[in-house]
């Protein structure tokens, strides 16, 4: 049983040990704000591991359990045919898992959750590389951007993992960003509403593996959008809605100055990337025109 | 109870019908297919009344039935070979949370080089995972001791998984007949599931498996051990309450002639019955020959293979797996150090494996040369009893073409 040290406001301890700058806090804050007490967590080691604590400490009030890095969606696939066979239909089970839990080792059971269609609510929070462990790449990580294990830049571009679940036909699924909360609150309220296996994408900069002051995050975020670099879409019933059109589309020049990661860039590698959000973007605007 | 026919995988379907899962995640794998397939038709027409979850790999298997019974239901899988050493990561996952899962395993030989056949190399690497095993050696024998496993993995003093082992094809598609239990009796044997201690509820609130700090984590596994300990005296519980239930005596350790017995052999699951073949045979001639078979092997029954093998001075103990490296294959390792400080001499026998036929010949021949120890005609054994003698000419490449 659960005793508090510190009376939470929400279901999200006030002292947690995330890094600053790190708004990982502020997407549990409204992810179990928006679904409530009735929720369970899984959660795979990694950054977000920070909530599920460490020893008899949790950080928080809802039950949880931490799986293994790529078994998230499974697990929740379990727990949430548990519920369903003892006739609870009301507690939501929610998997929230990072970048390389999710695109890179996590795909198989995230894939096979999509197809059967499981009642869960799978979240990447995606920083765009294994922070956690010391800011290795993953398949999320972009073009160009160094990591411990890109030391010169990343030769390829990452996978998309949005176009991978609409590839499932899930009911429904989107991509949000911590530079704009409200937005993503709808999605999650929307995603709340949905029965089966529902996906969201969130980007989650880090100030630690993307070389820039902690204070800077929302800004970072914010510029990523403006850029095409991160897409706000929605995905339900097979159709896509685009968020608003990005401002100034493949100008990467600010985004990129903004972060150490790139800054080993040469202007051939930029004009590839530009290429290639354009091109991606109008990929998803002929989608969404279905 | 009825006589009914049942195949290896028939009789484990039939022991989880009887136990009532609410949640079912399996993958196909020979030689478990039938399993996975059977319990899709069961639910299918209702004779079970469960979720059944069509997994993309044994991993997520695990990984759901871990999920599944922490809401509070009692699950079933099955698995085999790669089967299982694909799920072995969540497999300590499953023990360390407690979680008490029932798992039939039809043994089969891991890879390289492919096998679809028996041996023990699957399941005996997962020995040190933190599961109950135990070992069959008929068809009944799988419905009897699975169900069984439910009421002692299940227990508040054991709270650990279970694997329910057989041989492939030997006995998983082996057609025998099995006195089953009627539904209401098994039911009221194995009992309506009970979460304990670790669960998933949003009005009972607590975070599983999170990261444990050095200073705690000796004791979580300590607490593990003491539920194997507490296994041993369950079981032994559980077995005497399913032999006045059911008629059927099941034991950790079955002995066979060893009384008087100056030879014996140990053996474990379907080759114990030609085991005792020869035993009867070896008999017939006035030879005082006997056998062990290891029915439970975690938690090992130690002091019952001492007390049993004692007075035997020459053992052969039969591996259906290579334990490659090792001194002597798992199985005999764990004989000798159970009869460490005894007299007897204890040898190891490593053979059948990925589906070679351990023979009533294969035992004669390793009698024979327990008997020319005892009679002190010779001083060692061919631990590989049933290798090929052009073992070494085998996939030789004759010409190095870079060199």
């Amino acid at each position: 049983m659960l005793t508090y040290k510190v009376q939470p406001k929400s279901s999200v301890s006030p002292g947690i040990n995330t890094c600053q700058g790190c708004m990982i806090d502020v997407i549990f804050r409204n992810l179990l704000d928006v679904m409530g007490e009735d929720t369970v967590l899984v959660i795979p080691p990694g950054c977000a591991a920070q909530f599920s604590g460490c020893g008899p400490e949790s950080a928080v009030t809802v039950p949880g359990i931490q799986g293994n890095l790529e078994n998230s969606a499974a697990i929740a696939a379990g727990i949430a045919a548990g519920y369903k066979h003892q006739g609870n239909d009301h507690t939501q089970v929610v998997a929230i898992a990072g970048d390389g839990g999710t695109v890179d080792i996590g795909l198989q059971s995230l894939s096979g959750a999509m197809e059967r269609n499981d009642n869960i609510l799978y979240i990447c929070y995606d920083n765009e590389a294994y922070m956690n462990t010391g800011i290795q790449g993953s398949s999320s990580t972009p073009m160009a951007a160094e990591t411990t294990t890109t030391p010169a830049g990343k030769l390829v571009n990452n996978k998309d993992l949005i176009q991978i679940v609409m590839a499932h036909h899930v009911p429904y699924a989107a991509t949000a960003s911590v530079a704009n909360i409200p937005d993503l609150r709808k999605k999650l309220e929307k995603a709340k509403s949905v029965k089966g296996c529902r996906v969201l994408h969130i980007m989650s900069p880090c100030p630690t593996g993307w070389g820039y002051k902690m204070e800077k995050t929302v800004e970072v975020a914010r510029e990523a959008m403006n850029s095409g670099a991160w897409v706000l879409l929605e995905y339900e019933g097979g159709k896509v809605k685009l968020g608003k059109k990005p401002k100034n589309l493949g100008d990467v020049d600010k985004y990129f100055s903004m972060q150490k990661r790139f800054k080993g860039i040469d202007d051939a590698k930029k004009e590839e990337i530009k290429e290639h959000l354009i091109a991606r973007y109008e990929y998803l605007e002929k989608l969404a025109s279905i | 109870m009825a006589i009914k026919m049942f195949d290896g995988n028939g009789a484990a379907v039939e022991a989880i019908r009887l136990a009532r899962p609410g949640v079912i995640a399996a993958y196909p794998i020979t030689p478990q297919s039938s399993i996975a397939e059977h319990l899709a038709d069961e639910v299918a027409e209702g004779k079970i009344n469960a979720e059944y979850i069509r997994v993309e790999s044994e991993h997520s298997a695990m990984s759901m039935a871990v999920g599944a019974q922490l809401t509070g239901v009692r699950v079933a899988t099955a698995t085999a070979s790669v089967g299982l050493a694909l799920m072995h990561e969540v497999c300590g996952v499953a023990a360390g949370c407690r979680v008490p899962i029932v798992m039939p395993v039809v043994n089969r030989s891991l890879v390289a080089p492919w096998s679809l056949w028996c041996d023990h190399s699957d399941t005996m690497a997962e020995r040190d995972t933190g599961w109950l095993q135990f070992y069959c050696s008929t068809v009944q024998e799988i419905l009897d001791l699975q169900l069984c496993a439910y009421r002692i993995s299940e227990h508040e003093n054991v709270m650990t998984p279970s694997m329910v082992c057989f041989d492939g094809f030997y006995l998983s598609h082996s057609m025998q007949r099995v006195d089953t239990p009627s539904d209401e009796d098994a039911w009221d044997f194995v009992k309506p599931y009970v979460r304990k201690n670790m669960y998933l509820d949003t009005k009972d609130v607590m975070f599983i498996n999170d990261l444990c700090p050095t200073v705690e984590h000796t004791e979580m596994k300590y607490q593990q051990k003491v539920g194997f300990d507490e296994a041993a005296k369950v079981a032994k519980e559980v077995f005497a309450e399913y032999e006045e239930r059911f008629g059927r005596k099941l034991q950790a350790v079955e002995t066979y002639c060893l009384e008087d017995a100056e030879v014996a052999v140990v053996t474990m699951g379907s080759m114990s019955g030609t085991g005792k073949y020869v035993v009867n045979q070896l008999r017939e001639q006035g030879i005082k020959a006997g056998l062990l078979r290891i029915c439970m092997f975690r938690p090992f029954p130690a002091e019952e293979i001492k007390e049993a093998l004692k007075n035997i001075p020459i053992i052969g103990v039969v591996d259906r797996s290579s334990g490659l490296g090792a001194a002597q294959g798992p199985v005999c390792s764990e004989v000798k150090a159970a009869l460490s400080g005894m007299d007897n001499k204890v040898f190891g026998y490593v053979g059948g494996i990925a589906g070679r036929d351990i023979s009533d010949g294969s035992f004669r021949k390793i009698f024979g040369e327990l008997l020319d120890i005892h009679a002190g005609k010779a001083d060692a054994v061919t631990t590989w009893f049933d290798v090929r003698p052009d073992a070494m000419d085998m996939r030789e490449v004759e010409t190095n073409v870079n060199v």
